[in-house]
């Protein structure tokens, strides 16, 4: 992948566990011999906001943020918040969603209606959309608090990351009382991407 | 072998391999990691102190005591230690000491943003800034050497973009710490008018020195390349400008106080076209232009907020970005709120429902200004709160039995004290609330002096709040629980119609803190639920509106079963379900 920069955005509510996330896909880049920046978001913003955390690998990385238009995948982890971050998706890439559906404010108070067919707007646009109901099956997996790691299943599928890299990383910053849960979950979100892709 | 570090734990680790062995800061993101984590590796003493001009006079003592000292803090915690620093920097130091200031373009998490390079000409003291996690390691552990060489502290300037971005980091031997003989010298470090003469002569002749360095020194680095454009960035903008321009030249600063005034001559001789890319204020550009050289800045770019790729791309050409797709509509926004289970959620419901002028603190708290609690008249800054409300008090526009300060635990012992003691000697009437959640939340869950654990969680001395207040002279001092409505707004009433001053301990801990009870959850009766709303107007994520059905309902994932919304309810609509 000589010369080639992948962009990845983990977009989410604060307390979805994005930054485990990012974490865990940046270490897996390191290991595989990548130069690696992430980008995250700490404070304020955590508390309920809109988060994003934007991890770049390649031979040599510059900037720690990724510019609109320029991400190979968003993974999102609600829905509105996909549709939020998608004017910076690259025009072929790929955005994979979690089916769920976190209220805003607006929303909660009934003064917006949430948009509830969101995720079948951005199938119609982007080719490459893939919808998973990863809370479902992190919830069979143990937790839901999983779902942030069948997120990380499914996108290792898409970088064509090697499982044992990944589960390697997984190991290293999960809990160890979590940890069987989110192996688990790991690879649930991984063969739900070979089955679907 | 290289592993990834955000900024903050680099610097951490710089100063460890520097041989620092007294750390001290009070928590303000985007600097609270540095000190946290420096505090666990071996060999050095950590400490919250209780505000970060205590942290900077703790840091000054350990220096002249002979220790390497690092002292970290916010970009607006530099303005509360800004009368040490200034003078700290005539007095020079003994043992090698950082500053590191965190600034946060973009405001992510603060009141200002404020460019703190600023401090550098206006306190005279060296500013040297990374642009990396690598750097921001290697360069903490040089500006330790420029300290004890040049006998001055020095400013370690980032921004949030670099103190939480990863990036990789080899890591180096640490050297042996070794304290540095104290020996009495009063004319350097007794700030009388007669010393303090003679040590501004010293600083006037070390910032000569300094300037030398700048120009000689590797922090400064012309790259040379296409010479149609040359750009003097520093910092994480320099990522930016290479992301989008990878063949220009370009003047990279790490040290952006004194500039290297020979080596930008040089460079813009060697460019036909010159511009600086700095965010916030032009203070190198401003520099540059006073020597009589062209150069552009300003006119192309914000004062406002961070840059980014795309934005330097825009305004000076270089690789063209790619159109992302847009969606019609507009995506509801999703500004951040309180947690479920909050403490201070119910004291912001009462402020609104009594119609109280409130004078705001900072910490989580002041998302209680945000809709729909709307529950704030006016926040500055630390501490502000306390001699806000005795002000508006004084000014005779508003009833006295309308005014509060809000103000947290945390943020009270940094700052809040000594306005208290104005209320009490003034004979100001000011009724205060402190929201006491029993630790610094927003922050990440720091310790402080009245939280009994120390920055190691280790066992402290426990300031005593109630036991202090009454000590100020406050008289009428009283703990209320903040999720119980009724006690809060009695307590509430009594002290706001006192004629002398009082304090309301509004005492719960952080709902992150405690687990949510698994006993008992909240449940809405639909039949008796009138869809009045009143229940959503606190701002809860547990509890929502399904509008079709003129019905509120709870999120069973995210309700922590607190029972404010049943207390909010008129219709007693919402039920508490055990087991």
């Amino acid at each position: 992948m000589a010369g080639k920069v992948m962009n990845i955005l983990i977009v989410g509510v604060g307390g979805q566990g994005t930054l485990l996330t990012s974490r865990i896909l940046a270490q897996v880049a390191v290991d595989l011999g990548y130069d690696v920046k992430v980008s995250e978001i700490h404070g304020m913003a955590q508390r309920g906001g809109s988060v994003v955390s934007q991890v770049r690998y390649g031979e040599k990385i510059y900037s720690p943020i990724i510019s609109k238009g320029g991400a190979d995948i968003i993974l999102a982890f609600e829905k509105l918040e996909a549709a939020r971050w998608l004017d910076y998706l690259k025009p072929d890439g790929m955005v994979i969603i979690n089916d769920d559906r976190v209220d805003p404010l607006p929303v909660m108070s009934g003064k917006v209606k949430y948009p509830d067919d969101i995720d079948q707007r951005i199938a119609q646009m982007v080719e490459k959309t893939m919808v998973v109901d990863a809370s479902s099956i992190a919830v069979e997996c143990g937790n839901v608090r999983a779902a942030n790691v069948v997120m990380v299943g499914l996108l290792a599928g898409a970088m064509g990351f090697p499982e044992e890299e990944v589960e390697k990383a997984i190991r290293a910053m999960v809990p160890p009382k979590a940890l069987d849960i989110n192996l688990k979950a790991f690879k649930e979100g991984h063969n739900l991407y070979s089955n679907i892709a | 072998m290289k592993r990834l570090m955000i900024g903050n734990d680099a610097i951490a680790r710089g100063a460890y391999e520097a041989g620092v062995t007294v750390a001290t800061a009070y928590p303000g993101t985007p600097s609270t990691e540095i000190v946290s984590t420096l505090a666990h590796y071996p060999g050095v003493y950590g400490e919250w102190a209780p505000n970060e001009k205590v942290a900077l006079e703790v840091g000054a003592g350990a220096s002249i005591g002979g220790a390497r000292t690092l002292v970290a803090m916010k970009h607006v915690g530099v303005n509360v230690a800004a009368d040490p620093l200034y003078t700290f920097v005539y007095t020079g130091v003994n043992g090698g000491m950082v500053i590191v200031s965190a600034d946060d373009p973009g405001m992510h998490s603060s009141q200002n943003e404020q460019d703190n390079r600023g401090y550098g000409r206006f306190a005279k003291l060296p500013v040297i800034e990374p642009a990396d996690s690598q750097e921001a390691l290697d360069f903490t552990r040089l500006a330790f050497d420029i300290s004890e060489e040049f006998d001055t502290p020095v400013m370690l300037r980032i921004t949030t973009r670099l103190a939480h971005s990863q990036t990789l980091v080899e890591e180096g031997e640490p050297k042996q710490a070794k304290l540095k003989e104290y020996k009495k010298d009063a004319p350097k470090y007794v700030m009388l008018p007669g010393f303090a003469r003679g040590r501004h002569v010293a600083v006037e002749k070390r910032l000569e020195g300094l300037k030398e360095y700048s120009n000689k020194t590797d922090l400064n680095q012309i790259e040379w390349g296409d010479r149609r454009l040359g750009v003097i960035t520093s910092g994480v903008c320099y990522q930016y400008v290479r992301e989008v321009m990878p063949d220009i030249s370009v003047l990279k600063l790490g040290m952006v106080n004194p500039l290297p005034d020979k080596l930008i001559r040089e460079f813009a001789q060697g460019v036909e076209r010159l511009v600086v890319v700095e965010e916030l204020e032009p203070v190198i550009e401003e520099q540059v232009k006073s020597w009589g050289i062209a150069v552009e800045g300003k006119e192309h770019f914000t004062l406002l907020g961070e840059y980014s790729p795309e934005y330097l791309a825009e305004r000076l050409g270089g690789v063209a970005q790619a159109q992302g797709y847009g969606l019609d509509k507009e995506i509801p926004p999703r500004p951040p709120l309180m947690c479920p289970g909050c403490p201070h959620r119910g004291v912001f419901h009462t402020l609104k429902r009594m119609r109280l002028k409130v004078m705001g603190d900072i910490g989580c708290y002041t998302l209680g200004a945000l809709s729909p609690l709307d529950g704030m008249d006016a926040c500055v800054c630390m501490g502000a709160s306390i001699g806000m409300a005795m002000g508006m008090e004084k000014a005779e526009g508003v009833d006295p039995s309308k005014i509060v300060a809000v103000i947290g635990d945390s943020t009270f012992v940094h700052s809040g004290i000594t306005p208290l003691i104005d209320v009490v000697y003034n004979q100001g009437t000011s009724t205060v609330i402190i929201l006491d959640n029993s630790t610094t939340a927003m922050t990440g869950h720091q310790d402080h002096p009245a939280t009994g654990l120390n920055i190691m969680k280790e066992p402290a001395p426990k300031l005593d709040l109630e036991a202090l207040i009454r000590a100020i002279g406050v008289n009428h001092v009283r703990v209320v629980d903040p999720l119980q409505l009724d006690e809060l707004r009695s307590a509430l009433e009594e002290e706001l119609q006192r004629r002398e001053p009082s304090v309301i301990i509004a005492r719960r801990p952080c709902a992150l803190l405690v687990k949510p009870p698994t006993d008992k959850q909240m449940v809405i009766e639909d039949d008796l639920c009138t869809g009045c709303k009143l229940c959503i107007r606190i701002g809860c994520t547990g509890i929502y509106f399904i509008e079709d059905e003129k019905l509120a309902a709870i999120n069973p994932t995210t309700c922590v079963s607190c029972e404010v919304c049943a207390q909010v309810c008129t219709f007693d609509a919402i039920k508490i379900v055990e087991g």
